[in-house]
């Protein structure tokens, strides 16, 4: 079977089972199984996957070493391109990157990448290992916004050309949405992410929480003040949409940011951490995207029957494969093709319901996908006691509104150079969210290793 | 860690702290406020900013334990340390902005319910500096909740007032708001208003009928206090506001009280909605009628 058409499967927790805690759904490959599934791999000359890579891993040359049981050289390899290869393995949207290009899905299941990308990366901290810091310090001040996957690796990177790196976090805890957002179940905080972190440390990078640039300090202070050469700005998309239906304002809705944040951040789903939950008993989770099926899925382990109200078909869901298989499994409701109308409460306001329209697929959009539109006479009401809107989010304008010579577009993000990261203003880099709007973690990964290569330059031709 | 420098009771179950936090002190202004955590397993509790040394790098919060949280940040001692304190959050008082010449033509009124009156105190203080005294009415429910008489009246004209008659006067900040108008021939062309939401929704009340424009510093519910989470949604003038980046502050006469109320009840405990009941409870009956969201 080793090299047949099928992958080699990964163990999971049972649905039953894991439906009821927050432990991680996916065990991961062991040792014997990884060397298997590396198997499947072609090792192809012309290897496509590496072009479904956003950061262009060297794949074939990764997943031989696996073959050989060499994961030290395997590790090495990804590390070239990818700084956090723990979380990319977990939450990367395979299916439509590099497994979604690999020649054996052609006829048969794409190679496991991202399962052997998180085997490597597992392994190799459960053996030690760690990334080499730069032999000599260079002196150079930088300072980095936002402590998510772009502002890591910028930090990261800088740090191992030789630059003295701080970087600065308006929240009490550093990684982000792979702190704030992502749940447990999906990306273990202390296994996965602090471990990250603390790796991005060891190269000798300074975190400063609890500091919101453009209220406890301006990037202009950082750099007159504080002696800071350049910035990276990694802030991330943070802020919640609302749908402007009645009934929104209702005790009982929330955003997903702020029931994920309860959740994740704050640790509500524990009895020892103080911050409260909403725990409802019937919940509607109106969405289709990666932060619905996260909300969907924590509400249903807090006690919940889960409905996922997506206006568009099965097809067109925005969420990794993965996730809506999950979510299936463990019982979560998808009521497509339906869109809210309005929130229904009792006379002290608390959510009663949820009316809602039914749809069908139209013409393609200016996107290429199929419009939905309403279906005329079709309201419809769903009894629930809680909301969670999970509509997308935008970047936070707490920067840009306090940077002199900033440049924003029009839906709020910053604008900045592909390739360097370079900004309008001198001296500031960005990217990640908020210069893509929301996107990915490897996407907002690459962007922190395009910004540290532009700063570099910078600092470099300044010296010059 | 955020020590604590100094810590002491103002009042029966009012507590004053002086913090260490160089990077809030060095940028806030009257009208912000912070957020504090206790420890790893704490809340994030927002509270408003009642004085602040640039010098020292130092902010005073002034607060009262209602639930588990608030509970454990009184048992703090001087030499302890908040774990985490970040700030300053929401936008300063708008007269901080405004030309200060214009400002001293203005006529300004404070009302201050219970804890309201630690906010008040550093805009007071600020306008002082300026050159600008204003009047500020101070209402608590009885004498021993009086808190930082001394401070205040070094910096305005100020009016005491007891729910329960005990000290001063008897009546609630409104009633001498009232008098102050209407029998005493005072005018105003700024009212601000800051406590409790229900002692702003009555203040806001008789302000309109009285026609002066009304502040009020509003206190949801908040999680991260930067834009993120959306919990501190308000509507003000039918328009959905985020308090944490949008406020605190906002036009008291768009303000929608009645929903704030009940927002704002949503993750109470026991505690917490008996203490409301006893902060607001003599305003409560044959008041707003919406506050049912106390059972
Ligand atoms: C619930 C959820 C699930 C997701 N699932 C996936 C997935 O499965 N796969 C995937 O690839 N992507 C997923 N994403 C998207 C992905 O997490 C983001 O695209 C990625 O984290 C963006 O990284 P970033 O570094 O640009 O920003 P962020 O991760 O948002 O980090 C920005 C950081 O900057 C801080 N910050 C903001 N403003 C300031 C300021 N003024 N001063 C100081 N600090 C500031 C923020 O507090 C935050 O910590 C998900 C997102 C969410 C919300
Ligand atoms: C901008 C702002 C400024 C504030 N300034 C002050 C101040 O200077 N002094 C002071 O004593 N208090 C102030 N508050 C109120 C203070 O934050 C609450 O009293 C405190 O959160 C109650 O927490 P608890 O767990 O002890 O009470 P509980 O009643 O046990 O609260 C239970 C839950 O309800 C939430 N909650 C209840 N009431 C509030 C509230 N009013 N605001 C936010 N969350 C609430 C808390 O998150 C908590 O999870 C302010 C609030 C805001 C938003
Ligand atoms: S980083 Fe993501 S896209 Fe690239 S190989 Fe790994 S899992 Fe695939
Ligand atoms: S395309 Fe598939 S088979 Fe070919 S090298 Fe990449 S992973 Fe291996
Ligand atoms: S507190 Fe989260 S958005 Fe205001």
């Amino acid at each position: 079977m080793a090299k047949g058409l099928n992958r080699v499967p990964v163990r999971e927790q049972e649905p039953k089972v894991r439906a009821t805690n927050f432990d991680e759904v996916c065990l991961g490959y062991n040792k014997d199984e990884a060397v298997e599934e590396a198997q499947r791999c072609l090792g192809c000359k012309n290897a496509k996957c590496i072009t479904g890579c956003p950061v262009n891993i060297n794949i074939p040359a990764f997943i031989a070493q696996v073959k050989e049981g060499n994961f030290e050289e395997a590790y090495k390899i990804i590390g070239e391109s990818s700084a956090l290869p723990a979380v990319c393995g977990r939450v990367c949207p395979q299916e439509s990157q590099c497994e979604g290009k690999c020649v054996r899905g052609i006829k048969g299941d794409a190679v496991s990448i991202g399962k052997l990308e998180r085997f490597v990366a597992d392994w190799a901290k459960e053996n030690g290992i760690k990334p080499v810091p730069a032999a000599e310090k260079n002196g150079h001040k930088i300072a980095v916004i936002g402590s998510g996957p772009a502002g890591l690796t910028c930090a990261g990177d800088l740090a191992k050309l030789g630059y003295d790196v701080t970087i600065f976090e308006a929240l009490h805890k550093a990684g982000g949405v792979l702190s704030y957002g992502i749940p447990e179940f999906r990306l273990p905080k202390d296994k996965v992410v602090a471990a990250e972190i603390e790796n991005v440390k060891s190269l000798g990078v300074k975190i400063e929480t609890n500091v919101i640039i453009g209220k406890s300090v301006t990037i202009d202070e950082l750099l007159k003040d504080e002696g800071f050469e350049a910035v990276f700005i990694g802030s991330g998309a943070g802020l919640p949409m609302f749908m402007g239906i009645p009934g929104e304002n209702a005790n009982g809705v929330f955003s997903a940011n702020e029931f994920l944040t309860r959740n994740n951040l704050m640790k509500a789903f524990r009895d020892d951490y103080d911050t409260p939950i909403a725990h409802g008993k019937k919940v509607a989770v109106v969405g289709g995207g990666n932060v619905a099926m996260d909300a969907a899925r924590t509400a249903l382990r807090l006690g919940a029957e889960v409905h996922v109200i997506y206006r568009r078909s099965e097809a067109e869901l925005p969420a990794r494969a993965e996730e809506v298989h999950h979510a299936k499994e463990e019982g979560i409701i998808f009521d497509l093709l339906t869109n809210p109308v309005e929130i229904l409460t009792d006379d002290k306001d608390w959510v009663t319901g949820i009316r809602c329209i039914r749809m069908e697929l139209g013409e393609p959009d200016a996107s290429g996908r199929r419009r939905p539109v309403e279906i005329p006479g079709s309201e419809f009401e769903i009894e629930v006691d809680e909301v969670i809107m999970s509509l997308g989010t935008s970047p936070n304008p707490l920067i840009s509104s306090t940077t002199y010579g900033l440049d924003v577009n029009r839906r709020k993000c910053i604008v900045a150079e592909e390739e360097t990261g370079k900004t309008s203003k001198e001296g500031v880099y960005a990217g990640g969210d908020a210069v893509t709007g929301a996107a990915t973690v490897i996407l907002a990964m690459g962007a922190g290793k395009a910004g540290a290569k532009g700063i570099d330059e910078y600092i470099k031709s300044k010296n010059a | 860690m955020y020590k604590i420098q100094e810590a002491e009771m103002l009042a029966n179950n009012i507590y004053r702290m002086v913090v260490e936090a160089p990077r809030v002190a060095q940028h806030c202004l009257p009208g912000q406020f912070v957020i504090v955590k206790a420890d790893e397993e704490g809340e994030r509790i927002p509270l408003t900013i009642c004085d602040y040394d640039r010098e020292a790098g130092t902010i005073t919060i002034v607060f009262m334990p209602i639930g588990e949280s608030t509970k454990k940040m009184k048992d703090l001692k001087a030499g302890d340390a908040f774990m985490d304190f970040v700030g300053p959050l929401g936008q300063p008082s708008e007269f901080c902005s405004e030309d200060i010449e214009e400002l001293k033509k203005k006529r300004i009124v404070f009302v201050a319910g219970g804890v309201g009156t630690a906010p008040v105190y550093p805009q007071l203080k600020w306008l002082h500096e300026h050159g600008i005294t204003a009047d500020a009415i101070v209402g608590a429910k009885t004498k021993d909740l009086v808190i930082l008489e001394k401070e205040m009246s070094a910096v305005s004209n100020l009016y005491i007032t007891t729910d329960d008659g005990s000290y001063v006067r008897k009546g609630m900040g409104t009633d001498v708001l009232r008098d102050l108008v209407q029998n005493q021939g005072k005018q105003y062309d700024v009212c601000v208003a800051i406590g409790p939401m229900i002692m702003m929704k009555f203040v806001c009340l008789l302000t309109k009928e009285l026609n002066i424009p009304t502040v009020v510093s509003m206190n949801p519910i908040m999680v991260d206090g930067t834009g993120m989470c959306g919990a501190c949604r308000l509507m003000v003038g039918n328009e959905v506001k985020f308090a944490c980046v949008d406020g605190p502050e906002f036009d008291g006469h768009l303000v929608d009280f009645d929903l704030a109320m009940k927002r704002q009840q949503m993750y109470k405990t026991e505690e917490g909605r008996a203490l409301l009941r006893y902060q607001e409870g003599a305003t409560h009956h044959g008041g707003c009628g919406q506050c049912g969201g106390d059972k």
